[in-house]
């Protein structure tokens, strides 16, 4: 494929055509604010926080979507490129609940990043806010349609990542709105809960309930894993706080992106439940009674012996769990095939 | 042979599925395949009937059918005109004819006699009686329902003498009002479709796009792109699929030229449609029109049924080997689809949002395929120029701007209506010499031209050539053709306040800067109406339209902001008053009105203290009354009822 | 009776609704106008008939309502027998459009917000420009459109519709 050069901020880049003027500018280093851009997505370049400056063209273009050509000369700092900026976020604040103090994303906001990095304390518009009620009527994420800016990355990640299209565009112009269908909560719609919009929102617009309710965002660490759910192996963040799973995000996993499945992002609760098994329980006189790994392995062994030698190997079954790793589930099918001597071994996955 | 269309013997083999190359012209001056005197006698006779000419010995009563008209009452005239002819057994001798707009609907219902060509205006249901008997039986005008020159007061007997009609040069809307627009054999007659014989049979595609090249058509929908170019850059793309959109999703707040043309000479578009598809290599095209337009869609599909019926839209176009069909998509009311990618969103059956567009329609358009969009007005242009030529075209108007344009003219003007003239005349000629000045003798104070993308200009911009360029560096454009005329009673920042809520209103949402911008201004204007205007208002309207312009997606947004910039450019002082003095010098911000009564004329009726619902107006019977302006809330309901011009509102 | 009525009614609006399917089955961009005709047989878009639209082709049901919220000709509340549309183009407004507004508005006692009479005789709308400048203040009702009105006509015309 062909290569384009150009200049951006003085500086001559060689990008392949087809490329963007936002991924020149990546070449380079040189930071250009985005908030309805996302690379895995399609660019609608409809919020305009990443215009620049192009020579020769009329107006302010936007560097998410506007394609880097040959011999193009681009300006991403000039005090009018700044201005656009500046009253862009300015508008957005305008429409926008002043709550930072006590928004669960204060900290890991797009919207605050740059009006701190833009130098805009508030708006100076007066004038309709959306007053729209808040939905947090499903045990998983909050919607607050009050802090939307309408990036609208929620809607193409439900439809482009998910394959869902639950939600969309709705109404028009100011009154625009992110709906399912008839403008029902989420827990009424066909949602299925993954919550990748939750994890692509740049707002406060969606915060997953229970994390954003019980950490700041500065108070967790970030403990990079994997998921054990299912053998597919979703990288995620598990967000401790004080030594115990306040919450999951995900990051940008190899295997999965940012995308993860509703238990995965919000199935944590079993981690610190109290009714969870830590210790093996072997049933002694019809009751379970609390034992040690040594002898209830040592117990299996033993049954699982006599009920061979007894009934043949072929009396015994083994099923293993979609919560196993490969290398775990190849252990089993050796336990049964090597060690038993039997193929009756399964998966819950097939059921 | 009952019509234009019927073959004149079993000779004629023509029909959809065994077309013949000569059959239009063959229709209009036939026959051509064979040699009959009486063939062709019929044919002249027909002719002569359709073109309404003495020599056919017959009257036409020619009822004008446009929306104007139909909306004041032209429909019952059609019946009490065939109650009359049949009363006075004039059937044999005189026709009706159904029309399209004559463009001067605030007259209407408008009533022709041809051939004498005389104007009768404002006809009711019981002038017909009148006029059939006075006028067709007995010979003699009927006076009291000719047009009087408001200026002059010279009452017109044709239309010819009518200077509104004097004035202009109707190319585009030569057959609009004169030909049935439900019969595709007045167009025939008019030498239709003869241009898509000549495009078909003696041009090829590539002589066709140069042809349009030479005239200098630009597109009529306001952005006045080169049309030639952009069918080049249609004929040049390579694809399996090409589309041909005929843009009539007229939206502009006061602009109807494209619906008139559709209503009046629907046959035009389509044969421009056609002959874009043979020049660019397209074999469907798209009629998007506003549902709002109920009869121009009636009538295109009229005008579609016929021509297919005729075997001029469909396959093997006159045996030429060229397809073409044409579809109706009927908008469901957002402004913003007149923008060319929201169009073409909405004929997927998507939101019509704009799309930022990495290369030309031509290239990628409607389902990603080379796409040639054009306005209607610019398409019913195509048939003249590639009948007489482009460089015929290009002789009329301006260098840069060829040809005629229609412009819409309303307000305070004598003769409001669709006005076609060359392109690079004058405001003030279109004004005065076609609009006849202003009402009542009133000053002329601004026009507002383009809509509410174009700009609000003064006094000082009346001898400025109308053309594409000569607009812009003022703030304004020429637009699809919409042109407001204001006098001294029009308050500027009102204005600039009713074209922002119309943007406002009809913004799709998708970008920041039109969706959250253009509300803001809204409501800064709002404020200064209501006399709540502080003095950072004005700079922060210029910051924020600065913005707007250069940042939006589409150019819906990039031109919002054009009436408040123009506004402020010209009529500054109207926002002062506004913001320092909390007055509206026009007496139009209700907010800011004072409404006090004259003594010296009070005769102390008492029809004002009865009306008002306030309770603000006291006085003793026979005794000049007073406004109490605390308690006055500026409704108006004195000064309506005042019979003695009492009431003065300031 | 009534009730048997109604289940007629419906069954013939569902077959008419099927039969606007067939039509445009294998058409591209087929929602809009399947919209309009839907909301030309049920007087409105009712929810289990956009759930219909959308299952006929086979797209999101959150698609078709953003369409039918994006565009002004649809409807999602059921509508007044009669509709009337003010107009407030450019050449209304300048001839005292918003008088004749606030005049229907009255005359039909609207309370603030809801734009249908509550027994369905009228539903109020404004329309951006209905295209007879010439007649300006111009509002219609129904198909039928009336121009260079005063306030005072208003209810003279609003008696001529049941």
């Amino acid at each position: 494929m062909a290569n384009v050069t150009l200049t951006i901020n003085g500086q001559q880049v060689t990008v392949p055509a087809g490329s963007t003027i936002l991924q020149a500018a990546e070449k380079l280093n040189i930071f250009i604010p985005t908030l309805c851009y996302e690379p895995i997505l399609t660019r609608p370049a409809s919020c305009r926080i990443c215009v620049v400056e192009v020579k020769g063209s009329k107006n302010l273009v936007p560097a998410c979507a506007a394609l880097a050509r040959d011999g193009m000369v681009v300006e991403t700092d000039t005090p009018e490129v700044i201005e656009a900026r500046r009253t862009i976020i300015d508008l957005l604040l305008a429409n926008h609940p002043m709550d930072c103090l006590t928004c669960g994303r204060n900290g890991d906001c797009r919207l605050q990043d740059y009006a701190f990095m833009y130098g805009v304390r508030e708006s100076s518009f007066s004038g309709e806010k959306h007053n729209y009620p808040l939905e947090d009527d499903n045990p998983f994420y909050i919607r607050d349609m009050n802090k939307c800016i309408l990036c609208g990355k929620c809607v193409r990640v439900c439809a482009e990542i998910q394959g869902n299209s639950v939600i969309d565009f709705t109404y028009r112009g100011f009154n625009t709105k992110i709906a399912a269908f008839m403008d029902v909560p989420m827990s009424q719609s066909e949602c299925v809960f993954c919550g990748n919009c939750v994890a692509y929102c740049p707002t406060g617009a969606l915060q997953e309930k229970y994390l954003r309710s019980h950490a700041r965002t500065w108070e967790v660490q970030k403990v990079t894993t994997v998921c054990p759910y299912c053998g597919t192996g979703c990288t995620l963040d598990l967000n401790v706080k004080n030594g115990k799973v306040v919450g999951v995000t995900s990051t940008d996993g190899e295997v999965n992106g940012k995308a993860l499945c509703v238990k995965g992002r919000f199935g944590f609760g079993f981690i610190h439940h109290p009714d969870r098994l830590q210790q093996p329980l072997i049933k002694k006189d019809g009751r379970l009674v609390e034992s040690t790994w040594d002898e209830a392995i040592q117990l299996i062994a033993t049954r699982l012996g006599e009920v061979k030698a007894q009934y043949g190997a072929d009396a015994i079954g083994f099923l293993t769990s979609a919560r196993c790793t490969n290398e775990e589930n190849y252990l089993l099918s050796k336990l049964a095939r090597a060690v038993i001597g039997t193929n009756n071994i399964d998966h819950c996955a097939r059921l | 042979m009952e019509t234009l269309m019927d073959k004149c013997c079993d000779k004629c083999q023509h029909s959809p599925t065994t077309p013949c190359r000569d059959y239009v012209r063959c229709r209009k001056n036939g026959p051509i395949c064979h040699q009959d005197e009486n063939c062709s006698r019929l044919r002249q006779e027909l002719l002569a009937r359709v073109y309404m000419k003495p020599e056919a010995g017959m009257k036409y009563i020619l009822i004008c059918s446009g929306t104007g008209c139909i909306s004041s009452g032209s429909p019952s005239l059609v019946k009490a005109f065939e109650e009359e002819l049949a009363k006075n057994n004039l059937q044999g001798q005189v026709a009706i004819r159904i029309t399209g707009c004559h463009g001067f609907c605030e007259q209407g219902p408008i009533v022709i006699i041809e051939p004498e060509k005389v104007f009768y205006r404002r006809v009711a249901r019981d002038d017909a009686a009148e006029i059939v008997s006075m006028h067709l039986v007995q010979g003699q005008l009927v006076e009291r329902l000719l047009y009087v020159d408001p200026v002059t007061g010279q009452a017109a007997k044709t239309y010819e003498d009518i200077p509104f009609y004097a004035h202009q040069q109707r190319l585009v809307l030569q057959k609009c009002g004169h030909t049935c627009p439900e019969d595709i054999q007045d167009y025939i007659a008019h030498d239709g479709y003869l241009a898509l014989t000549k495009a078909l049979f003696e041009m090829t595609p590539q002589q066709v796009v140069d042809e349009v090249k030479t005239s200098g058509l630009r597109g009529r929908g306001g952005a006045g792109f080169p049309t030639g170019v952009k069918w080049q850059g249609a004929l040049n793309a390579k694809a399996d699929k090409k589309y041909v959109i005929c843009n009539a999703d007229e939206g502009d707040p006061g602009a109807f030229m494209d619906r008139s043309v559709l209503e009046g000479d629907p046959h035009a578009v389509l044969e421009g449609m056609i002959i874009c598809g043979y020049a660019t290599g397209s074999d469907e095209g798209y009629i998007y029109v506003r549902a709002e337009y109920p009869l121009a869609i009636h009538r295109l599909k009229i005008a579609i049924a016929q021509a297919e019926q005729y075997g001029l839209l469909g396959e093997n176009i006159l045996n030429s080997g060229f397809n073409f069909r044409i579809k109706i998509k009927a908008g469901a009311g957002a402004f913003v689809c007149g923008e060319g990618t929201a169009l073409m969103q909405s004929i997927e059956g998507n939101r019509g949002m704009p799309r930022y567009k990495v290369g030309r329609s031509t290239e990628k358009g409607l389902w990603d395929k080379p796409t040639t969009l054009n306005n209607v007005e610019t398409f019913a242009n195509v048939p003249l120029i590639i009948r007489h030529g482009g460089s015929w075209f290009a002789s009329i108007g301006t260098e840069k701007s060829t040809g005629t344009k229609i412009f819409s003219i309303t307000g305070k003007v004598n003769n409001t209506g669709l006005v076609e003239v060359p392109m690079g005349v004058t405001m003030r000629q279109i004004i005065f010499d076609v609009g006849g000045g202003i009402r009542d003798g009133r000053a002329f104070k601004a026009l507002q031209i383009g809509g509410p993308s174009g700009g609000c200009l003064r006094e000082e911009h009346l001898d400025i050539p109308v053309e594409y360029d000569s607009l812009i560096p003022l703030g304004a454009m020429m637009g699809s053709g919409g042109l407001v005329i204001m006098d001294d009673t029009t308050c500027m920042v009102d204005v600039a306040r009713f074209f922002l809520n119309f943007t406002q209103a009809e913004s799709c949402g998708k970008c920041t800067p039109c969706r959250e911008g253009t509300k803001r201004m809204l409501e800064i204007l709002n404020r200064i109406c209501e006399g709540h205007g502080v003095p950072e208002d004005i700079e922060v309207l210029e910051k924020l339209s600065k913005v707007i312009i250069n940042t939006s997606l589409c150019g819906l947004g990039q031109s919002a902001p054009n009436p408040v910039l123009t506004t402020l450019r010209y009529f500054r002082d109207e926002y002062e008053a506004h913001i320092y003095h909390k007055r509206c010098p026009a007496s139009v911000c209700q907010a800011l009105l004072v409404y006090t009564i004259n003594q010296e004329k009070c005769t102390g009726c008492g029809a004002c203290a009865r009306a008002c619902p306030a309770g603000a107006i006291t006085g003793e019977k026979k005794q000049p009354h007073t406004i109490d302006l605390e308690k006055c809330i500026k409704c108006g309901s004195c000064l309506t009822r005042c019979k003695f011009d009492a009431v003065v509102k300031q | 009776m009534s009730c048997q009525c109604g289940h007629q009614d419906e069954a013939a609006k569902r077959e008419a609704l099927e039969k606007v399917f067939a039509h445009y089955r294998g058409t591209k961009g087929a929602l809009i106008p399947l919209l309009q005709e839907a909301q030309e047989i049920y007087g409105y878009l009712p929810g289990e008939v956009m759930r219909r639209i959308a299952a006929e082709l086979k797209i999101p049901y959150s698609k078709v309502f953003g369409v039918a919220t994006f565009y002004a000709q649809f409807h999602l509340k059921p509508r007044g027998r009669n509709v009337i549309r003010v107009c407030q183009g450019t050449a209304c407004h300048v001839r005292g459009g918003a008088a004749i507004y606030k005049q229907v508005r009255e005359s039909l006692a609207l309370p603030a917000g809801e734009d249908t009479t509550a027994d369905l005789r009228f539903t109020l709308e404004t329309v951006a420009c209905i295209g007879a400048c010439g007649l300006a203040p111009v509002l219609s009702v129904n198909d039928d459109t009336y121009g260079r009105l005063v306030p005072e006509q208003i209810n003279d015309i609003l008696k001529n519709y049941a």
